[in-house]
């Protein structure tokens, strides 16, 4: 990709790096290399930000993680070992972890005092979210979902891209206390197992 | 919240259902307290480690919503990206190459920044040596002499976090001395118009200022008031100039064996 222009604001188009530009991106990104890192945005954007308005729901709010989330990369780039994963992989798992943190801590103050202005704020994401895209992978992933039980299913969603800690998830599929962290563990790795993730 | 003695137990069953938090942990589902203790193991369980790479590039494939964030966010990131100095490697540097290598490097990692903090220990003792006369300067509990008690106390016990990114904190407590010094490395600047500030958890679960961070990625900082009895260290996030209780969930728990 040209870093003169950058990917229609982050949306990829057919060219867009593969894992090993996404990780060289990195690494020069961790070098202070400030075009490689505009084009790593601009190949991830969409997904990390996708993922983060999943979760966290509010728009204004979401933008602020993704942002959050990018200044994280930039300054922890160097810490991103190839060995241990795929670069966009470490990315989703930054901005998950901040989202969910952002949720949380949400959670939190609105025990103390009423936020009303998260929960009148909330969803609307549905309507935009959708250009949920038809690649290959995600049919892969649809199909190997599929093979979870439906407590599976739900319990890995309802973690991953609910936000939810498992004692939640627990309560919210009517299962005994401790049981939904093992049902999302044997998902994920019935889910690895089908899709072939791994060594 | 669970409770946060039950690590101390030790034993096979505790590690056992330590495994068993993987897949929570790759997708963000333990609680804070949770999750401090899995990333306590995961310094220590290479097989954890592996499986939950592995987990977490697997749920990374569900994160198939594509949303563009409006186009200001990237001017801001970018903007926001020069006034941010990217860290340095944990290790030497080494290109990335086969699994055993990783490994190594892995540990050398964890060893560097033991003595990293070692080292800051040293400085911080050095300092308050070579300045006698700060010692007896007052009694602002922030005096580098209360510090050099607890972290060389003989009773001092050491409670350590490593973070995903590469950052870790270390709190030393001296029951005897009645503080807690916490040391960290690498930690992130609190957000703009935030301010990490710590807290003594009270054997009855309130929880009691401890002092504001600064905005550096190294500090050795004794903690304000009494930690003789106290269960737990915590950090929070709070906006510029600290609250007068925890308006968030803590970002870090450094549970305080009895």
């Amino acid at each position: 990709m040209d870093p003169a222009r950058p990917g229609l604001d982050g949306v990829p188009d057919p060219g867009a790096p593969s894992g090993a530009d996404l990780a060289a991106l990195l690494n020069r990104s961790a070098r202070g290399d400030r075009d490689a890192f505009a084009r790593l945005y601009d190949a991830t954007a969409a997904r990390v930000h996708g993922l983060v308005l999943r979760v966290v729901r509010d728009p204004a709010q979401a933008e602020e993680v993704t942002q959050e989330t990018y200044l994280e990369v930039w300054r922890t780039a160097s810490r991103y070992d190839a060995d241990r994963g795929s670069a966009l992989s470490w990315l989703l798992t930054i901005g998950h972890r901040k989202a969910v943190d952002r949720v949380r801590s949400a959670e939190a103050a609105s025990r103390r005092e009423t936020t009303y202005h998260q929960r009148n704020q909330a969803v609307e994401h549905d309507v935009t979210a959708d250009a949920a895209h038809a690649s290959l992978e995600a049919k892969r992933v649809r199909t190997a979902l599929a093979d979870l039980t439906e407590i599976q299913r739900e319990a890995v969603e309802l973690a991953y891209l609910g936000g939810y800690t498992h004692t939640e998830v627990a309560a919210l599929l009517d299962l005994p206390v401790g049981t939904a962290k093992t049902r999302i563990r044997d998902g994920l790795i019935r889910l690895r197992d089908a899709i072939g993730v791994g060594r | 919240m669970t409770d946060h003695t039950q690590h101390s137990d030790g034993g096979d069953q505790v590690s056992a259902d330590l495994h068993g938090l993987s897949g929570a942990y790759a997708v963000d589902a333990l609680d804070e307290v949770e999750r401090a203790r899995f990333e306590r193991h995961l310094a220590d369980c290479a097989e954890c480690r592996a499986e939950v790479a592995e987990l977490q590039e697997t749920a990374a494939l569900l994160a198939t919503d594509e949303v563009a964030p409006p186009p200001a966010l990237r001017d801001a990131v970018l903007a926001g990206i020069e006034t941010v100095r990217p860290l340095p490697p944990a290790t030497g540097g080494d290109a990335p190459t086969d699994h055993r290598r990783a490994r190594r490097r892995w540990r050398s990692g964890r060893t560097l920044l033991v003595a990293a903090a070692v080292v800051l220990i040293a400085l911080a003792v050095g300092t308050a040596w070579l300045r006698p006369w700060a010692e007896d300067g007052g009694d602002t509990i922030a005096t580098p002499s209360t510090t050099e008690r607890v972290l060389e106390a003989d009773d001092a016990t050491r409670v350590r976090q490593d973070f995903p990114d590469g950052s870790s904190a270390t709190v030393v407590l001296s029951r005897n001395e009645g503080h807690a010094v916490i040391v960290t490395e690498d930690m992130a600047n609190a957000p703009a118009g935030r301010v990490y500030q710590l807290w003594l958890e009270t054997p009855e679960g309130s929880m009691l200022s401890a002092g504001l961070m600064p905005d550096d990625p190294d500090t050795t900082l004794l903690l304000e008031g009494d930690a003789a009895e106290a269960t737990a260290v915590g950090i929070t996030v709070e906006p510029d100039g600290g609250s007068k209780e925890p308006t968030t969930d803590p970002i870090a728990l450094f549970p305080l064996e009895a």
